[in-house]
């Protein structure tokens, strides 16, 4: 009886249930595109994106356009500017994403720095999910859905293109068209998660889940299947340790989801190091006493 | 939209004055070469000397500042799309931390005639298991790729080309990190392939195998130094040619004598 009251204090606040779904939508959502993500080693391209939204999301506040259309069009458009810098020049690809996104959230900073109060900077930057509105939540409801069912279709000539692009290509595959799905999602999954846990933070739903979930497993569906559950988990236990313990909701998820990598880092069955150091201490014990027998 | 068919009779390659660039580098310069079907050509040269780009050249993968390509007829782009061209990688370009099984890459030579969410079909599962059974990974097939031998790895993505059922094989590189038994486990395989209709162009600068394993040869180094028989093309002189004065990396007996 207590547990259940536990469970269920909190949702009788219309703004927790919001809150809650927005944040479990975003974890299923990025926590799928995280596992691609870091197959690809585009691990600073989704803290590029992520960054790079901020003018986007500051202007839809001012023109009062919805939040989405600003940070995709910012977010995709980084993604383009990327690109067009990385074919033009000899530089290496994190230079130039390293020179767009922080001109792009320099941008975005001096916008909400010339504009009345209005636009809260705190609440972009870091998040205010405890005051999403039914409109923001419907449009991260259906991006959310779009976005994990185009993933989820196209998930085999995903890990195609992560794996083996030349064999991608070799068999009449678009690869240019495949990567440019990817990053597509990629700023939808931005868009998507950064109601949730704000724009500095969001990278870290990016990376971390399929982080964790590559830790535990050698077969890409159950990484998928792994990533998705244990972020969904850890994004509903970050919410009720924000209730309960009061402090910043988008804080407390990404602080479970990185305890969740902690505890398999050190403790995981496949390659905990906790266990990895037992092994090395038992090996060092058994050839000490091998040492020992002639003597 | 209509795709151009592969003609029938026609060589497995056909290049001719090919010319790659990469920015101010010259990879391939008048680079013309014929290879008849059913052969195996072996594709000699030192690192740099421009085999990986001449398989990239083949599949399209690297524009071409002149000359032309065709794989049994065809433009690479629509060779690539009747499945005609099947390439295992280098050992180095492949992550072998990925997660996918050894039977997941193999798969994935069925992906070009799979619809749009490669969703396999019963055939393709069949296909899929008589290449493991082919190339002797059965039982291996649930391993994570990484967790194979040097040997064995080689076999998984020749598998994938088998299952892809394409016409032409180009194996990059496939005996480097490889031991002797497997190095004629592979020798036989290819042959085997080669009797039943595959053409199979192999990089390798392991001159040793040669002479066993092709019908064929090309020397390259920038242009192609020789082509032919392997005992014509690998005498003293082209191989000076191509190795500069590394002669005595060149084992007893395995090189002409003219
Ligand atoms: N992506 C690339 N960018 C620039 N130069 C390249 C690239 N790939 C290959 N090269 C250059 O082209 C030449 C041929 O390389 P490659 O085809 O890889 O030779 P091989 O496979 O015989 O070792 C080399 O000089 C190499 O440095
Ligand atoms: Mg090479």
């Amino acid at each position: 009886m207590e547990i259940v009251n536990w469970l269920f204090e909190p949702l009788q606040y219309g703004f927790l249930t919001k809150a809650l779904l927005v944040t479990v939508a975003a974890a299923a959502v990025s926590a799928a595109l995280s596992c691609w993500l870091i197959l690809m080693g585009w691990s600073l391209m989704g803290d590029a994106v992520s960054h790079a939204v901020l003018p986007g999301v500051a202007l839809a506040y001012i023109f009062g356009l919805p939040f989405s259309v600003g940070a995709f069009v910012f977010g995709a458009g980084a993604v383009a500017l990327i690109g067009a810098v990385r074919s033009t020049t000899k530089l290496k690809g994190d230079t130039a994403i390293g020179v767009v996104f922080t001109a792009l959230f320099a941008f975005g900073l001096a916008i909400i720095s010339k504009t009345p109060s209005q636009t809260d900077l705190q609440h972009i930057l870091f998040g205010n999910v405890l005051g999403v509105s039914l409109p923001e939540l419907l449009q991260v409801l259906v991006l959310g859905a779009v976005t994990l069912a185009v993933l989820l279709y196209k998930r085999r000539d995903l890990t195609l293109l992560a794996f083996d692009r030349i064999h991608a290509h070799a068999i009449g595959l678009n690869t240019r068209w495949l990567t440019a799905l990817l990053l597509g999602l990629l700023a939808l999954t931005v868009v998507v998660g950064l109601q949730a846990v704000g724009i500095i933070l969001v990278v870290a739903m990016l990376i971390t889940p399929g982080a964790t979930a590559f830790l535990l497993t050698r077969n890409f569906d159950r990484m998928l299947l792994i990533s998705i559950t244990i972020t969904v988990a850890a994004a509903i236990a970050g919410i009720y340790a924000s209730y309960y313990l009061d402090v910043s909701t988008g804080a407390s998820v990404v602080l479970a989801q990185a305890l969740v990598f902690l505890a398999v880092y050190l403790l995981g069955p496949r390659n905990g190091i906790v266990w990895q150091w037992r092994r090395r201490r038992a090996r060092a014990a058994v050839s000490r006493q091998h040492e020992q027998i002639p003597a | 939209m209509s795709l151009r068919q592969l003609t029938p009779g026609a060589d497995a390659i056909d290049v001719s004055s090919l010319r790659v660039s990469y920015d101010d580098v010259t990879a391939l310069e008048h680079v013309s070469v014929r290879v008849r079907a059913r052969t195996i050509c072996g594709l000699i040269g030192v690192n740099g000397s421009g085999k990986s780009t001449l398989f990239k050249a083949l599949m399209g993968l690297v524009q071409a500042t002149s000359g032309t390509v065709r794989i049994f007829g065809a433009a690479p782009k629509d060779a690539r799309k009747l499945n005609a061209v099947s390439y295992v990688p280098q050992a180095e370009d492949v992550d072998w931390t990925f997660p996918v099984s050894v039977r997941d890459v193999v798969m994935m030579g069925r992906y070009g005639s799979l619809g749009p969410s490669r969703r396999p079909r019963p055939a393709d599962r069949a296909a899929v298991a008589a290449a493991l059974e082919r190339v002797g990974l059965v039982d291996l097939q649930h391993r994570q790729i990484g967790e194979l031998s040097g040997g064995q790895r080689k076999r998984a993505f020749v598998a994938r080309g088998i299952a892809q059922d394409a016409g032409l094989l180009l194996l990059d590189e496939p005996f480097a990190g490889v031991d002797k038994a497997s190095e004629a486990g592979l020798t036989s395989l290819f042959k085997d392939l080669r009797d039943e209709g595959k053409t199979i162009l192999v990089s390798t600068h392991d001159l040793a195998g040669i002479p066993q394993l092709c019908d064929e040869a090309i020397l390259l180094h920038q242009r192609v130094l020789a082509h032919g028989r392997p005992e014509t093309v690998l005498t003293n002189e082209n191989l000076a040619l191509a190795f500069g004065t590394a002669l005595s990396d060149v084992p007893e007996g395995h090189h002409g004598d003219r």
